[in-house]
């Protein structure tokens, strides 16, 4: 019984990993409609700028990660001024083929630049620190920042969204873009601060992701695939409905390595069909496609 | 005075004839070219067929998917278990992968058909993703390290020995030329079948879908019944293209079967560039992809770096591709299907 309630809880730990991977691509559908299939490989890219950051400085992986964050806003913001922002329209070809050239070049330039070795981010001691939970349980530092973390995202972003002036700017672009212009708003300049955004919230999922497992340069595809599980469970504009998603995705995955370790990521896939063929909306939707 | 539908043009009748001739040509090839030659085009053949098909889907019925690997993979997989476990013969596996394939293909939509536009596509590779772990788990089939077929299936399929006789060539050879008249007969199929679909009832139906679904909706089109036949054509035709690459090759492995570069990325590619929505940008595609492989795949990450590079040059700069480019600036169309009113 402890074993089942030890996977269970590593489950909706580990979810909260997927919530963060989930975070920017739903934030970026939210405001602009767009899905980036490139996300997953810019997770990888930013675990690979903290990792260049740290060893190159020295420095502790959350000194990397903050010196990694105005990086990786800078880059959102120009690969959206200057490429996605040409893409948006009326087709959904555009879109979604740039950002799938974009995954395979981002891909192979780390590939060329980093090898196919496995990486690892060094958090020190805290990798391998842990809290007892009583009854033989007890659950490691690092996945509990993660989760707590995925929180601490998703109640930032929920109030840059409702309580500030760049979020009513945010809805007022999503709702209706050409009203949002005639009340002055500059839509490519909120899609882009959009994007440098979301990719700062790809930074911290990239620190997790880095310090829970080795990644390499090809690992990004799989990630954009859970971040999509998470979202479309979750519902669509609903940033707690991601986290949801993001922990049923997780507690599946747990639950299936438990049965069988072959059938982790099978298990994963298959409690996101048996929710799109029940719950076609995902769980708790908002927006409508 | 009398009016009448048109879609033949001068230039089609003339590129009609032309292109009897060259596949008459084509077919005639492995005669006298080398074995380089005739392997490098039976790969020309099959990433053709891929690319018309995918056309078809995404260009026509508006069905982005990035998962097609899911029916390759599906039909090699069905052609090692058609031929190990039932001993069936390859070229009978063939057509019955495609078939099963298609039916497959009921199931993949109940899912997929729940996700519009961007979202379907990334559904799509899910589903192929669940195809690969699947096939994974058949340790009948090599798990997930994969098998090789034995060399009773390659050498011994129907007419080998016929080819071997008639041409006094060896075993190795006559597989090769028959393999190359497969993947001749499907690329040429292919497009024959994509044009004819684009001709009839069930074309204008796609066109008007294309255009605008709600329009095609209250003019009577089942917009779900249509795509959902263009959906199974594809699969089915996807997965024949399958079993016949992994015929050739001989050896299949989840990981390759079912991988989203190779069947997906490279083919989407191919249709970008020749021109999306068009009959003849595949063709022109097929040929600037294989010119590119031959002279830059030895580059390797590099070699992928500049063909994502160009994917997205021409999606942002010319989005209707070289032949798109060609058509719009001379007024040619090799396979016309749009329909002129004439005066008779």
């Amino acid at each position: 019984m402890t074993g089942w309630i030890d996977t269970i809880i590593q489950g909706v730990l580990l979810g909260g990993l997927y919530a963060l991977f989930a975070a920017g691509l739903s934030l970026i559908f939210g405001i602009m409609r767009l899905v980036n299939l490139g996300h997953g490989d810019l997770i990888v890219l930013a675990a690979f700028v903290i990792l260049v950051l740290t060893k190159g400085l020295g420095v502790n992986v959350f000194v990397g990660l903050a010196l990694a964050v105005p990086i990786m806003f800078a880059l959102g913001y120009a690969l959206q001024r200057f490429v996605l922002n040409r893409t948006l329209g009326r087709d959904i070809l555009p879109p979604l083929l740039v950002t799938f050239g974009l995954s395979i070049i981002i891909e192979n330039a780390l590939l060329e630049v980093f090898s196919a070795d496995s990486q690892r981010l060094d958090a020190g001691p805290l990798e391998t620190a842990s809290v007892a939970l009583g009854g033989d349980i007890a659950v490691g530092v690092m996945p509990l920042l993660t989760l707590v973390s995925a929180v601490a995202v998703i109640l930032a972003l929920n109030f840059l969204f409702y309580a500030t002036p760049l979020g009513r700017a945010f809805r007022a672009t999503s709702d209706d873009p050409p009203t949002a212009e005639l009340m002055g708003i500059d839509n490519r300049h909120i899609f882009s601060v959009a994007m440098g955004i979301a990719l700062v919230v790809t930074a911290i999922a990239a620190l997790y992701l880095g310090v829970r497992a080795n990644f390499d340069p090809t690992i990004g595809p799989a990630r954009l695939i859970y971040a999509f599980e998470a979202v479309i469970i979750g519902g669509l504009g609903s940033l707690w409905g991601t986290l949801a998603g993001g922990i049923i995705i997780g507690v599946a995955q747990t639950v299936g390595a438990h049965i069988n370790p072959e059938w982790q990521i099978l298990a994963g896939h298959v409690a996101f069909l048996i929710v799109l063929v029940l719950r076609p909306r995902g769980l708790f939707p908002r927006a409508v496609d | 005075m009398e009016y009448r539908i048109a879609t033949a043009t001068k230039t089609s009748r003339a590129s009609a004839l032309i292109g009897i001739a060259l596949v008459a040509l084509l077919a005639a090839l492995p005669l006298f070219a080398g074995r380089a030659l005739v392997q490098d085009l039976i790969f020309v053949f099959y990433m053709l067929a891929l690319a018309q098909l995918w056309n078809l889907l995404a260009g026509y019925a508006g069905l982005v998917s990035v998962g097609q690997q899911a029916f390759v993979g599906l039909g090699g997989y069905l052609l090692f278990a058609l031929t190990i476990m039932a001993g069936l013969d390859p070229l009978l596996a063939i057509l019955l992968a495609g078939v099963i394939a298609g039916m497959f293909a009921f199931p993949t939509a109940l899912v997929v058909f729940r996700l519009r536009g961007a979202y379907f596509a990334i559904g799509t590779w899910v589903v192929a993703e669940v195809y690969r772990l699947v096939f994974a788990q058949v340790k009948q089939l090599g798990g997930g390290t994969g098998t090789s077929l034995p060399v009773a299936v390659t050498n011994e399929f129907a007419g080998i020995e016929w080819i071997k006789a008639l041409f006094d060539v060896r075993t190795a050879l006559a597989r090769d030329m028959a393999t190359y008249w497969v993947a001749l007969a499907l690329a040429v199929g292919a497009v024959l079948a994509v044009y004819l679909v684009l001709r009839s009832r069930r074309g204008l139906a796609l066109a008007a879908i294309r255009d605008s679904e709600v329009a095609a909706e209250s003019v009577g089109v089942d917009n779900f019944r249509v795509k959902l036949t263009i959906y199974a054509v594809t699969a089915a035709g996807t997965g024949m293209i399958g079993a016949l690459i992994y015929l050739q090759k001989a050896r299949i492995s989840p990981d390759a079967a079912f991988s989203v570069l190779d069947w997906t990325a490279y083919v989407i590619f191919i249709v970008v560039i020749g021109g999306i929505g068009t009959i003849e940008g595949p063709i022109v595609g097929v040929i600037v992809f294989y010119l590119l492989q031959s002279y830059l795949a030895d580059f390797g990450t590099w070699y992928l770096i500049l063909l994502g590079a160009l994917a997205i040059a021409v999606m942002l700069f010319a989005p209707q591709g070289v032949w798109g480019f060609l058509s719009r600036r001379f007024g040619v169309a090799l396979f016309p299907v749009q329909r002129r009113l004439q005066r008779s």
